[in-house]
């Protein structure tokens, strides 16, 4: 029964529509290889009753011809989106024993689908982090490992659990937040598909926030087609969201068609950095030849404002998260420290916070406070808004001239070793985001391909950047680049 | 920008958290390297450009300034670390 964990989302929809399983047996298989991966650190609330009163009300639905896309598909939820009346904690202390009395937009549309909910999955906290090192819950830990070498390897965050769930078959699908490449990037690290839509496809209702002009919820799946399955049932207008877009949900997976040809795709100058390893060059040069067996144009483009990305990102998000973390005083919800004879309402606050959150987020949140204060709001934060809107403009060039898609690499590097980069200063973690964080300034789709290995048997992705709302248009393509590359490796179990 | 430990004490007071006074000089440290890491942004040339309020181009929507729920005291304080009586309980503000 374990090989049912193995399948894939489409796969699983056709199995149950035809009567040859049920999502109880599939829910089932689910939990007995949650249960068996502790060591991966995934799975950190784990909601078998939920998942198989889900999968027994789904059972039902199929049975009376009622079944839609996700009906009876087990999937894991990365712990940043409430959940009624399930932990939901954003892999910070400070949200210790906090259980929403709501569902998120997304959750909910996902639940309105027939999925399954297996459990929360681990993160870096709030979201701040690109290897799952800064959770409360300890490490998520990456199913891949190096030809023999048993060092435990990030499976990249900070959807570091979702991607360790998805790659080592526990569940068929996670859900994702990706603020500067916290979908993309682990999905590189593990050998999976990510895509992070268009800012404003999704709703950022109900989901924890950390920078909320670049935060977006996205799938996390076994492949392109799966990508396009979920992104559907993720999307929509939702009143609650103002910056949530009312536009038409095209149905993504009829899209899917494979044909490339004729299409124009850009390969920008700037993203060949100093030191990258030769490995990567090698990988981005066979994705641009794929994509032009497949009948598509490839051009050469300038975005020549990359280089400032990262600084520009390291201004806002921690701009926007010391306003949203705000919210967590002790006083509404989650963690409130105790107070010693005397002590009065701001030492309340500065204890709570102090014991509440991690290093880097109490680090971000005083960044972010510093660069917003009195006297360097316009040196740090409106200089910052400038840049972005030039890195925007980068992208609009580009398109205006014909490009239909962008291919970049998606990580400077394979998974590297938990640990490996705690004596670093945090501005070398930061140049993880390399590639993926101009699409986040940007309000672009973005998607990570799993295309090769390296010489160490680990996973490398290539990203596509796409036109704003072209999500359709880019899994295509997407789906055109994972056919070429025919990745179809998965890590050996050792846990 | 080196910034001093009066400072990082400083920003640390504005973002409430608390920080003992043995660690203020690495937090400055840290402080100095991220800002010296940001301050490439002088570098570019942003005369005449728009800082950005909205990254993608959209009217934010308006609505009736009207109630649309109430009536659950219940669930907005069943996550409250202290709550008495109905209200959400804190230190004494107001000597």
């Amino acid at each position: 029964m374990t090989d049912l964990t193995k399948m894939k989302v489409a796969e699983a929809r056709d199995a149950l529509r035809a009567g040859d399983m049920t999502s109880v047996e599939l829910t089932e298989a689910c939990l007995g290889a949650i249960d068996a991966a502790d060591a991966l650190g995934a799975f950190v609330h784990k909601t078998p009753e939920i998942a198989m009163e889900q999968a027994r009300a789904a059972d039902a639905r199929i049975k009376g011809g009622e079944a839609p896309s996700l009906c009876g598909i087990p999937m894991g939820i990365k712990d940043l989106f409430c959940t009624r009346g399930v932990p939901s904690q954003a892999a910070s202390r400070i949200l210790e024993g906090f259980r929403p009395e709501y569902e998120s937009t997304v959750t909910g549309k996902l639940f309105d689908a027939g999925a399954v909910m297996l459990g929360k999955l681990n993160m870096d906290e709030f979201a701040m982090g690109s290897s799952n090192e800064t959770s409360c819950y300890g490490n998520a830990v990456n199913p891949w490992r190096r030809g023999n070498d048993d060092t435990a390897l990030t499976p990249g965050g900070s959807s570091g659990g979702s991607a360790a769930a998805v790659a080592a078959d526990l569940c068929l699908a996670a859900t994702g937040t990706d603020t500067g490449g916290s979908i993309r990037q682990p999905a590189a690290f593990t050998g999976i598909t990510g895509i992070k839509p268009t800012y404003g496809r999704c709703s950022r209702w109900g989901i924890v926030a950390f920078a909320s002009s670049l935060d977006q919820a996205g799938p996390m799946t076994k492949d392109v087609r799966d990508a396009a399955i979920l992104l559907q049932a993720m999307c929509g207008h939702d009143p609650k969201d103002s910056t949530s877009a009312e536009l038409a949900v095209p149905d993504f997976e009829a899209m899917l068609t494979g044909d490339i040809r004729g299409k124009t795709i850009g390969i920008p100058r700037e993203y060949h950095m100093d030191g990258m390893p030769d490995e990567i060059e090698a990988l981005w040069a066979r994705g641009r030849d794929m994509l032009a067996d497949a009948g598509a144009r490839i051009v050469d483009i300038s975005l020549p404002h990359t280089r400032y990305a990262l600084p520009t990102y390291y201004v806002i998000a921690p701009a926007e998260a010391s306003s949203n973390l705000a919210r967590y005083d002790g006083v509404r919800y989650g963690h409130r420290a105790r107070l010693s004879q005397g002590e009065g309402i701001n030492d309340m606050y500065e204890k709570t916070r102090a014991e509440g959150f991690g290093a880097e987020v109490q680090r971000r949140v005083m960044v972010g406070t510093y660069v917003l204060s009195a006297g360097f709001y316009d040196a740090y934060y409106n200089r910052a808004r400038k840049v972005r809107t030039l890195i925007k403009k980068d992208f609009e060039d580009a398109f205006a001239a014909g490009v239909d898609a962008i291919l970049t690499p998606a990580t400077p590097s394979a998974a590297f070793g938990l640990g490996e980069m705690q004596d670093a200063d945090p501005v070398q973690m930061y140049l993880n985001d390399v590639f993926t964080v101009t699409v986040n300034l940007a309000g672009l789709p973005g998607v990570s391909v799993p295309a090769g290995l390296d010489k160490q048997g680990l996973p490398l992705g290539l990203q596509l950047i796409g036109r704003p709302w072209e999500e359709g248009d880019l899994l295509n393509t997407a789906y055109a680049l994972e056919r070429a590359a025919g990745f179809v490796e998965k890590p050996a179990k050792w846990w | 920008m080196s910034i001093d430990t009066d400072t990082a004490a400083r920003v640390a007071k504005l973002a409430r958290i608390r920080v003992e006074d043995d660690q203020l000089p690495a937090l400055a440290q840290e402080f100095s390297n991220i800002l010296d890491f940001i301050e490439q942004l002088n570098e570019v040339d942003v005369e005449g450009v728009e800082p950005m309020v909205s990254v993608t181009p959209m009217r934010l929507k308006r609505r009736q300034d009207g109630v649309t729920d109430g009536n659950q005291q219940d669930k907005i304080l069943s996550n409250a670390p202290d709550a008495r009586e109905g209200f959400f309980a804190v230190p004494k503000v107001v000597e």
